[in-house]
């Protein structure tokens, strides 16, 4: 990047710029990572696919609740609402004869319905009320959920016309349909955070009532990403369900999936785009290799909950970028110094 | 007129659920910290004090009084080592740091004690049983009276230490402006920490009731705790304490009754009230109004 | 020995240098102005006296003692006093617990609740009043005998006239031609020039993190402090 010689009086000519070197290089290496993972139940054997869409499932999870408490500044703790809506919504499709994966394209769709009403009811608060409201709200539509007998009630239901598939089959198309789903969720942050919503919800973060002031949509902009993160989890949900098979009111809306999603985003950089993807990776692996140690397991999981906290509050990405100011996906914004033979930077 | 019993019922109940409520109400208020630790803090102060009547047998009420300074030490220490420093990374990182807390609570408490359900309703003799029969139609269950008066007592005891004391006055001005408090000469760091402490121990008080009246194990923490939030929450927030001991008992009356109509709705009655008076345009019982919530937050320099 | 002397000190906001190489001292008694424009460091170099903000070089001694790393409420505690920009007061706190907030379990001095409503009379029926409903110029006298009440020995004072109506100054400025004549030392931060001038035995100018005009009152003319000011001249220390 050359610098022009500017004297001390008169203007400097420079453009804006968004994608840099390094940011292209990687999102192309991205895009070969995507094309590479979808050869995954090509290559793996059954179970490992399995385990990849638990992954999957983790990374949107993750994704979503930072999209609401990283960039939207709201902190929810009640995004299994939609996880747990998501999955019986897929059920009670089914059992009325629709196909099951397309059964859980509409549950989506569902999940992103029911979001918008309720963002009138909690959007109009933030901090501690917002959390508890979007809690309470999950506890309230798991009760709810589990009167239903015909959904299972309290003992649980299962996706039995799944059944029609073989196991290799339902496994990998599970996969396909998660990986679809966490690439367009992530895709479509993406494309949010790049456009003028994603400078609206910088101005958020760092004065509401100044952003207000200069026209910023305040309440609209997190209304987009509450539903967006409606639809995430609603997904999610719907994808547990066809990897794990049999849900249970109690443990789909249970308060611990927020308490996982806060784990993943803080842990690995919450407000930053690669940090929720890392941290569903660690997770991963923490619950994959120990949780055959039984309780010793999530007392480390709670430890590093609390070492991040103490000592690597950014999370690890955070940390990173903070350190070297790389970025490695294009979403800001730079300013290049006219060359010295008078044109502005052009960007690649 | 059983609903007259059920009122009265609720009200005993939420005299629990506002002592749960108490210690989170005085952290969020001072702190803005959101303790997902609290409900297992309550827990660890029941098996502390079911611990010490292993070897000692006396009631329980006699054995929470030495439990009380552990407990106020240990929410000292907490928050001299843990939260103060979480505090400072901004006000996400606490959540992290109480659920790291509360998970490592539960899972050594369950690897100490077993993960065993149990009472101290024994313990207590037949306060836990007895009841007042006021008419024929009305009677109050004796422990739950007392909770309600011990919160009660509780909740006015803290109000006048807030109000009247300049230990009090001194917490009241950190909360509003932490930076100023220390230059007119308040150590703003041991104003949290003796905040903590006290929410803390509150939290085994509160711990001792739920192991009496009920019951208790390892991972019972979490299960209370959405009813003390709500409690909280329902209240108000950025206004005076009762606020949580009104949410509390404005709760358990919701439970009560839903309860009556049908076994199953009990807890999502408390939710649809919750519910309601979230909706409301107050948001809150004791709610400043909005207004106040923002000038009480821009104060406090907190955008979120 | 002054009773402050600071010794080449740096403060930084980040990375940025907000105040460097200053060196200050300030006798038992002496009234001292510190004047500038914005952004000339003169409040962080007080919230740093204060102790509320860390240096990052140099010493800071008071009465001696080294306080260059303590923090501010102990800092209050051996007599350094500041009343912050914007006065800050505790809104929901009344104008009474706003002042015995600030009391310090010290024995002797002259500042008790009685005295300081004495000094500043406007306060008395304000007593119970919230303080978030005071009047720009009740709030600055609340804030100065905040102060006042830990018995101070060295007063700082930051930008005490800002936003205020010139009436309200004037009874600022009254009051504490009181607190001065107590044998109070005081060192003010004041973008009033003709105010700063008229109280302060001692004027300094401060750009861009440094000190670059300091005199006594009678020995400096009106154009060498504004020239100081806007950095038109490099002016002659003193």
């Amino acid at each position: 990047m050359s610098a022009a010689a500017a004297g001390p009086v008169g203007p400097v000519r420079g453009a804006v710029q968004r994608w840099t070197r390094v940011s292209a290089g990687f999102t192309t290496g991205f895009a070969g990572l995507i094309a590479a993972m979808a050869l995954v139940p090509v290559a793996l054997s059954g179970n490992a696919v399995q385990e990849m869409t638990t992954l999957l499932t983790f990374v949107l999870m993750a994704v979503m609740w930072n999209a609401l408490a990283g960039y939207g500044g709201l902190v929810s703790v009640g995004l299994q609402a939609y996880i747990g809506l998501g999955a019986y919504a897929t059920v009670w499709l089914a059992n009325r004869g629709v196909s099951p994966y397309l059964a859980m394209v509409i549950a989506t769709l569902f999940c992103g319905a029911v979001s918008l009403p309720l963002s009138f009811l909690v959007l109009r608060f933030r901090g501690a009320q917002f959390a508890i409201g979007t809690w309470v709200v999950a506890e309230a539509l798991g009760i709810y959920v589990s009167f239903d007998s015909s959904l299972g009630a309290g003992t649980g239901t299962s996706l039995t016309q799944l059944d029609a598939y073989s196991q290799g089959s339902r496994q990998n198309y599970t996969y396909w349909l998660t990986l679809a789903m966490t690439v367009f969720f992530v895709g479509l942050l993406f494309v949010l955070l790049r456009s003028r919503l994603g400078s609206s919800l910088q101005a958020i973060r760092d004065d509401e009532e100044a952003a207000a002031s200069v026209g910023v949509r305040v309440v609209a902009v997190k209304r987009i990403l509450f539903v967006v993160a409606g639809l995430g989890c609603g997904a999610a949900g719907a994808l547990t369900l066809a990897n794990i098979l049999f849900i249970e009111p109690t443990s789909i809306f249970s308060v611990n999936y927020s308490a996982y999603m806060i784990f993943m985003v803080l842990v690995g950089g919450l407000g930053t785009f690669e940090g929720p993807i890392i941290g569903a990776i660690i997770f991963y692996v923490i619950q994959n290799q120990f949780s055959s140690n039984g309780t010793w397991y999530l007392v480390a999981l709670g430890a590093t909950a609390i070492a991040f906290a103490l000592f690597l509050p950014r999370g690890l990405w955070g940390e990173l970028e903070a350190r070297s100011g790389l970025r490695f996906m294009p979403l800001g914004y730079r300013l290049r110094a006219a060359r010295a033979s008078g044109e502005g930077g052009p960007p690649p | 007129m059983t609903w007259i019993n059920d009122i009265v019922q609720g009200i005993t109940l939420g005299g629990f659920y506002g002592l749960l409520a108490c210690g989170l109400a005085l952290m969020f208020g001072l702190m803005r910290i959101i303790n997902l630790a609290h409900g297992d803090l309550a827990i660890l102060g029941a098996y502390l004090v079911f611990l010490l009547l292993e070897h000692w047998h006396v009631s329980p009420f006699i054995g929470i009084l030495p439990v009380l300074p552990v407990m106020l030490l240990l929410g000292y220490v907490l928050q001299r080592t843990l939260l103060e420093r979480s505090l400072r990374s901004g006000l996400l990182v606490p959540l992290l740091t109480t659920f790291g807390l509360s998970i490592v609570i539960q899972n050594l408490l369950e690897q100490g004690f077993s993960p065993d359900v149990r009472s101290l309703g024994q313990n207590a003799g037949s306060i836990a049983t007895s009841s007042w029969q006021i008419t024929s139609k009305l009677s109050i269950s004796t422990i739950g009276a007392l909770t309600l008066g011990v919160a009660i007592v509780i909740f006015g005891l803290l109000q006048w230490f807030l109000s009247r004391t300049q230990a009090g006055r001194q917490m009241r001005a950190t909360a509003q402006d932490p930076d100023t408090a220390e230059l007119v000469g308040i150590d703003s760091r041991a104003v949290y920490a003796w905040a903590t402490a006290i929410a803390v121990a509150i939290a085994a008080i509160a711990g001792m009731f739920l192991a009496i009246r009920s019951t208790f194990f390892p991972y019972a923490g979490p299960d209370n705790l959405i009813f003390a939030f709500e409690a909280v929450v329902i209240g108000g927030l950025g206004s005076s304490l009762w606020g949580a001991l009104l949410g509390g008992i404005l709760l358990g009356v919701a439970q009560t009754i839903g309860g009556q109509i049908n076994p199953e709705y009990s807890i999502l009655a408390g939710h649809l009230v919750f519910l309601l008076v979230l909706a409301s345009p107050r948001g809150g019982l004791l709610t400043l109004g909005v207004g106040g919530l923002r000038r009480a937050r821009a104060a406090r320099g907190v955008t979120t | 020995m002054s009773l402050l002397a600071v010794e080449s000190l740096e403060l930084r906001h980040g990375l940025l240098e907000a105040v460097r190489g200053v060196e200050l001292t300030l006798e038992e008694g002496e009234t001292v102005a510190l004047v500038g424009a914005n952004g000339a460091g003169k409040t962080t170099l007080l919230r740093a006296i204060a102790g509320a903000h860390r240096p990052s070089g140099g010493r800071i001694l008071f009465d001696g003692r080294d306080v260059t790393r303590l923090r501010a409420h102990d800092c209050v505690r051996l007599g350094i006093s500041l009343v912050p920009e914007g006065r800050r007061l505790f809104g929901d706190l009344t104008v009474e617990e706003n002042l015995l907030v600030g009391s310090q379990r010290r024995h002797g001095g002259h500042w008790t609740l009685e005295t300081v409503l004495a000094a500043f009379p406007m306060l008395e029926r304000l007593r119970d009043r919230r303080a978030r409903t005071l009047s720009g110029g009740e709030q600055q006298a609340t804030a100065i005998g905040r102060a006042l009440i830990a018995n101070p020995r060295l007063l700082l004072l930051d930008e005490v006239s800002l936003g205020l109506a010139p009436l309200a100054v004037e009874a600022v400025y009254e009051s504490l031609a009181t607190v001065i004549a107590q044998g109070a030392t005081v060192l003010l931060v004041e973008q009033d020039l003709t105010r700063a001038v008229s109280v302060a035995e001692r004027v300094i100018c401060m750009l861009e993190g440094r000190f670059v005009l300091e005199g006594r009152r009678g020995e400096l003319t009106r154009e060498q402090i504004t020239d100081a000011y806007f950095g038109l001249s490099r002016g002659a220390a003193a």
